[in-house]
């Protein structure tokens, strides 16, 4: 995991659930190419047309409410997203990001921020910082970000089972 | 001692004396269960590279989000899932004939109180209503887990939620976790275990027990446990083996949140587009015109579910604007329901019936919503776009309230007798 990212925001509202993100009919997708096409597409259709490599998603409390469906998360990273700063995670999808390789932040930036403006997340002094402040978030437990840093659960546990090449 | 259920269900699958609250523990679930998805988490195991599953004994693979099979990329997944429980013999696979699979579950004696089972999907928090702490999770984790047999847990926070007083005519456990979601929020238990107690909670049957716990997970719970008792021990009978190890609370277990309500005189819940905590009485939303009612899913697909629906629907027929689609929740409800004769009334009353599975609960298939229709579910979530359209509404209630909408084609301000 990079130690630090600065990127572009989206600013999405509160209780953004998975059907949202990744509608239930793209389920039987199985290619993370194709994930990334559908990306928070109940939002918007043209969503991940407008997403870059680099962005970051802000959102409010909630974020990733609903199913247990990965793809919420792998459309996500799939479509560049860089990291995910929420006011608060839900559950499964706080673990399926994890064990994919893409970095949460909570933080509450709501009402802070506009689409397209710039921030830069920390991780080492975990601290957001965009124009005109910045704000401190509460730092990840080791044991996860030791997963974000072998790039997600897999290559975790392939080197932990000595599968690693 | 002062823990709760979760924290001793959790500290010894982890192999730990004590376990507290925000501890991150490496446990080991006693059954690991995953359905169509299965497919998906194959990928990721054959990604890891390990040869064989940790135990194929605590593999559960049931077949249920889109069955049979709505198009070729998803009956390349279930082949795919076929193949693989042959290769590692994986003896508990449940083909597209058994139905969904939490009830599955339970049904089939894989579930028995104490247990830590996890599977890919939201609303394994189900098992719940027979004392074990159950939870979803993700399909990259679960191919870790078959790898390795272990996965890293948070403890979580326990809310002790008590209900008291009885329910009025027309009320059911549908209705308590709709309530419960309007009082909580679909945050409220965030992160977090919640123990069901209470005169009200006693009474109620594993069915209800199951809704309740199934809806634990929309307000964000990782486990919904009814703890033991009598009613657990009779369901369970016949069922499982007396092999297991039953937990409860201690009288100074340490709860993050207390909650306690008297729902006597709560009347029908309704949970309004699209959020599943936009919760009010069903007088506030009576007169909303219906195009589809969906009677069934995980939340509400079981026996009682179906006979409640067909002695309101028995000599009526549905309103000639609406759909009513009705699904058992598995075979043996199926086969129960046209014991009983329930399938011939539904039928009369010129319902759809379809084969035991998730149906259009997700919007996968069987039921799909045009824009700007609006349709009445048992089922679990109203997200915006769940059951097909963006520009499509879905409202969540009782079997009850279902029934009697399908009758006159709007939400009724009352359930009274028909």
């Amino acid at each position: 995991m990079d130690k630090k990212l600065t990127g572009r925001v989206w600013v999405l509202g509160e209780d953004v659930d998975t059907d949202v993100i990744y509608p239930g009919k793209y389920l039987p997708i199985l290619d993370p190419e194709e994930m990334a096409k559908h990306a928070l597409e109940g939002l918007d259709v043209e969503f991940s047309n407008r997403l870059k490599a680099g962005d970051i998603i802000v959102a409010g409390m909630g974020f990733g409410c609903g199913s247990s469906r990965e793809q919420a998360a792998t459309c996500l990273k799939m479509a560049g997203v860089a990291a995910v700063i929420a006011g608060s995670f839900a559950r499964i999808f706080f673990r399926n990001a994890v064990n994919q390789g893409l970095p949460l932040v909570q933080a509450d930036l709501s009402g802070k921020l506009m689409d397209g403006d710039i921030v830069t997340i920390d991780f080492e002094s975990n601290r957001v910082e965009y124009t005109g402040g910045e704000v401190e978030f509460p730092p990840l437990a080791e044991s996860v970000k030791a997963i974000l840093d072998a790039g997600g659960l897999i290559p975790a546990v392939r080197e932990k089972l000595g599968l690693a090449t | 001692m002062f823990h709760t259920i979760s924290e001793k269900i959790l500290a010894l699958k982890s192999g730990l004396k004590e376990v507290y609250p925000g501890e991150l523990v490496t446990a080991h679930p006693d059954k690991v269960m995953s359905h169509d998805n299965a497919g998906l988490v194959i990928r990721h195991f054959r990604t890891i590279g390990a040869e064989k599953v940790f135990d194929p004994k605590k593999i559960i693979i049931p077949l249920d989000h889109r069955v049979p099979a709505e198009s070729e990329r998803t009956a390349a997944a279930h082949k795919s899932i076929r193949e693989f429980v042959i290769e590692q013999g994986i003896e508990n696979f449940y083909d597209i004939k058994e139905g969904i699979c939490h009830q599955v579950m339970v049904e089939n004696g894989h579930v028995k109180p104490g247990e830590l089972i996890l599977g890919t999907d939201s609303h394994t928090t189900s098992y719940g209503c027979l004392a074990a702490a159950s939870s979803g999770i993700g399909a990259t984790e679960m191919a870790a887990v078959w790898a390795t047999g272990e996965l890293w847990l948070r403890v979580p926070e326990t809310i002790r939620i008590e209900i008291n007083g009885r329910f009025i005519h027309g009320v059911t456990s549908k209705d308590l976790a709709l309530f419960l979601l309007g009082q909580l929020t679909a945050r409220g238990a965030d992160y977090k275990a919640v123990e069901y107690y209470g005169g009200v909670i006693d009474n109620i049957p594993v069915s209800g027990r199951f809704t309740l716990c199934n809806m634990s997970m929309e307000m964000g719970a990782k486990f919904g446990i009814v703890p033991y008792d009598n009613e657990t021990a009779k369901y369970i009978k016949g069922r499982v083996k007396n092999d297991y190890t039953v937990f409860s609370a201690d009288p100074d277990a340490v709860y993050s949140k207390r909650y306690k309500f008297d729902i006597s005189e709560m009347t029908p819940q309704i949970a309004k587009p699209h959020r599943v905590d936009n919760v009010v009485p069903l007088s506030e939303a009576a007169g909303i015109k219906i195009d589809q009612v969906v009677i069934g899913s995980c939340t509400n697909g079981r026996i009682d579910d179906l006979q409640i629906a067909a002695d309101i629907l028995k000599d009526k027929k549905v309103n000639s604007r609406v759909r009513l689609l009705v699904i058992p929740g598995s075979r043996s409800i199926y086969l129960q329901a046209i014991k009983q004769g329930i399938l011939e009334i539904l039928l009369n009353a010129e319902a759809v019936i379809l084969n035991p599975g998730c149906g259009p609960c997700l919007g996968a298939h069987q039921g799909i919503l045009a824009p700007g229709e609006k349709c009445l579910a048992t089922t679990n979530r109203n997200f915006k776009g769940r059951m097909g359209s963006t520009d499509a509404e879905v409202y969540l209630s009782s079997p009850i309230v279902a029934a009697k909408a399908a009758i006159i084609g709007e939400i009724p301000e009352k359930v009274d007798p028909a």
